[in-house]
């Protein structure tokens, strides 16, 4: 067995252990000389490798001052977006004299994408389908509660509408809400208890439904008994009814369904416009809780002031979204936009009032699917 | 020769060793676990059965433990059977097989989700064949079942394997020589010695079942009552921030496993003092 010591407090050699002696200190052979000194039991030094590794690890970390970066947390179909964004923004930031930033984007499902947040994921930015699950970010004090008050409409730059994507030629002539709950129907949606997206297809329909002197309750319930796959997110329910070829129309976010017809081909899909829908503001906020200097917070805010600028708002516009400002954007991306009858979220009373009511544990939406 | 009054280990790093592995299995292991049962033990014991007492949850538990159990129950007898083709017999493409074989736990779920909901959609190679006999596979718990038994394949094959490879021949001789038929050496002598191997391996394979979420999320169709497994409520439950109903019905599936696990381990225990067999 191996021995190590060491000689002169620092320089340390290997060997045979030839001798031990009444003090502690041993003797090795190292094959060509013999050395005495005080033997490294090996715990110590294992544990010492292990603390130098450690501090190595925790030295190296605390490095990179230079380019400032942002990390936007967002939800799951602004990927196209925010890639053009982003590319668009940062080439402004620097053209104003600044050092060019690293902006990073990271989606999912917008309650999951909340929820990491909340749990510390170090988002400056977040850009999440629905109000409510930034006020759940607020609720934790990393930003202040009246956060959408700070940017113009609502905090929402873009906003979009549910649409029907219905497979080529519309073969099962499904025009209106009222169309879907017939026998045989089939509708692609994901499901609202996972799904920022689905929440508003079901408030569409509820909405309809209203207007047309119907139990919305009891149309919503029908709807969803027509519902063969529930997906836990809109770009799921998207392959489901693509790729898959499950169901005779999809629910879909407008700019989704136009994606969709863009990536998959026109000659399959057509987009049903129904008489009403709900106008969805997916909104936006700066989260101070993780700003880290002035310099990160100037360039956040630029972020989402850019946004709002008329080329932000054509990136917007261009990416299927209805923005406000169209003064830059190209006429053809706005033209396509066709007028229906939009139904916001004060409608039904405000997300804190929808969402336990709707969407809640044994919300209505669950007693769709209690066996009566 | 040295302080004679310290005993030390023939083994070295003993201490060392223990050491990490106490922490190693306290950070990864033992504190999630203790957070969770601390997060129900916040919620409260009425509480918690409260969150789980209820038709949608007790419908989704028994979706799947039911669908693991007969997923591991599958692969219990076809993990054993690939495990003996591939100890005994020499073809072409063995090596290949073999290494097949590890491929579900390479393969990150949601990619084996995505493709096995590929096959077996409606529009798929197999879901179209199968839509013509007038059997829906995706979307029902039927692709449920197929995802549990892809993710739990290994286990069974990778426990058994070694065993069969340390089965002596003689001892088949010796029992053909004392004139057992095939089917009773098979019967009396082979499957004896590899039931606590395969025993390990569906209990391995219907815990990694009960768990699995990536790869069955795609092919399920979520409906609740009919196809919505347990951890997808789970995840519904962390969606409206309701982390205390969430660590509920996960305590609820950590017991039910427990106690499934407990049952095959004294099943395990007995038929080894029944058999003989260590």
């Amino acid at each position: 067995m191996l021995t190590t010591i060491t000689l002169a407090g620092h320089v340390s050699a290997q060997g045979t252990k030839i001798a031990e002696h009444a003090d502690g200190r041993v003797t090795i052979s190292t094959g060509q000389q013999k050395l005495t000194g005080w033997p490294v039991s090996r715990w110590l030094k294992g544990a010492l490798s292990a603390l130098a590794l450690a501090a190595l690890g925790l030295g190296a970390a605390p490095a990179p001052v230079q380019a400032e970066t942002l990390l936007n947390v967002s939800y799951d179909p602004t990927r196209e977006l925010y890639r053009e964004f982003n590319e668009a923004f940062a080439a402004w930031y620097a053209a104003q004299g600044n050092e060019a930033p690293t902006i990073e984007t990271s989606h999912g499902g917008s309650g999951s994408q909340a929820r990491a947040v909340i749990d510390g994921l170090s988002a400056q930015v977040v850009t999440l389908a629905l109000a409510s699950d930034i006020d759940k970010i607020a609720e934790t004090g990393k930003l202040p509660a009246d956060w959408q008050t700070k940017l113009p409409h609502n905090s929402s730059p873009y906003t979009s509408t549910i649409v029907f994507l219905v497979r080529e030629g519309n073969p099962k002539g499904l025009k209106d809400w009222g169309d879907l709950v017939g026998d045989g129907v089939e509708v692609i949606t994901p499901n609202p208890k996972t799904s920022g997206g689905a929440r508003w297809n079901y408030l569409a329909a509820w909405a309809w439904a209203e207007k047309n002197g119907q139990d919305p309750q009891e149309f919503v319930g029908k709807l969803f008994k027509n519902v063969p796959v529930l997906d836990s997110g809109a770009r799921g329910s998207t392959t489901t009814f693509a790729q898959r070829g499950i169901g005779d129309v999809l629910l879909a976010w407008e700019n989704e369904a136009y994606l969709a017809l863009k990536e998959l081909g026109e000659d399959q899909f057509d987009i049903v416009v129904p008489s009403v829908s709900v106008l969805a503001e997916p909104p936006v906020a700066l989260v101070e809780g993780n700003i880290a200097n002035d310099e990160q917070r100037k360039l956040a805010q630029a972020y989402l002031d850019f946004l709002y600028s008329p080329e932000g708002q054509a990136i917007a516009f261009k990416n299927f979204y209805r923005a406000w400002d169209a003064s830059a954007a190209n006429p053809d991306d706005v033209a396509r936009f066709p007028k229906l009858e939009l139904v916001d979220i004060a409608h039904f009373g405000g997300w804190a009032k929808v969402q336990p009511e709707h969407f809640g544990d044994g919300g209505i939406f669950d007693q769709i699917y209690v066996p009566k | 020769m040295g302080r004679p009054l310290i005993h030390r280990s023939p083994m070295p790093g003993l201490g060392l060793s223990m050491g990490v592995t106490l922490t190693m299995l306290s950070l990864v292991v033992l504190l999630p676990i203790g957070a969770l049962l601390w997060k129900g033990a916040s919620f409260g014991l009425c509480n918690i059965w409260d969150t789980v007492n209820r038709e949608r949850v007790w419908a989704a538990l028994f979706l799947s433990f039911r669908l693991s159990f007969f997923a591991a129950l599958f692969n219990l007898v076809f993990g054993v059977m690939l495990a003996w083709v591939l100890v005994r017999y020499r073809f072409p493409g063995r090596r290949i097989l073999d290494a097949a074989v590890d491929l579900p736990f390479a393969l990150p779920t949601a990619v084996a989700g995505i493709a096995l909901t590929a096959l077996y959609a409606p529009n798929g190679v197999f879901g179209s064949l199968a839509k013509e006999l007038g059997w829906k596979i995706a979307y029902s718990q039927w692709g449920i079942f197929i995802a549990l038994v892809f993710v739990g394949l290994p286990f069974v094959t990778r426990t058994v394997q070694p065993v069969i490879e340390e089965i002596e021949r003689e001892v088949e001789e010796a029992s053909a020589t004392l004139g057992a038929t095939r089917l009773y050496t098979l019967r009396r002598v082979i499957l004896p010695m590899l039931a606590p191997a395969a025993m390990t391996g569906f209990a391995l394979s219907l815990a990694r079942a009960v768990g699995e979420y990536g790869s069955v999320i795609f092919i399920a169709g979520n409906i609740p009552l009919v196809t919505e497994i347990a951890p997808l409520l789970i995840v519904i439950q962390l969606e409206e921030f309701n982390y205390d109903a969430a660590a509920s019905i996960g305590i609820a599936m950590l017991l039910i496993s427990f106690a499934l696990l407990l049952v095959i381990n004294l099943i395990q225990v007995w038929s080894r003092r029944r058999i003989g067999y260590v």
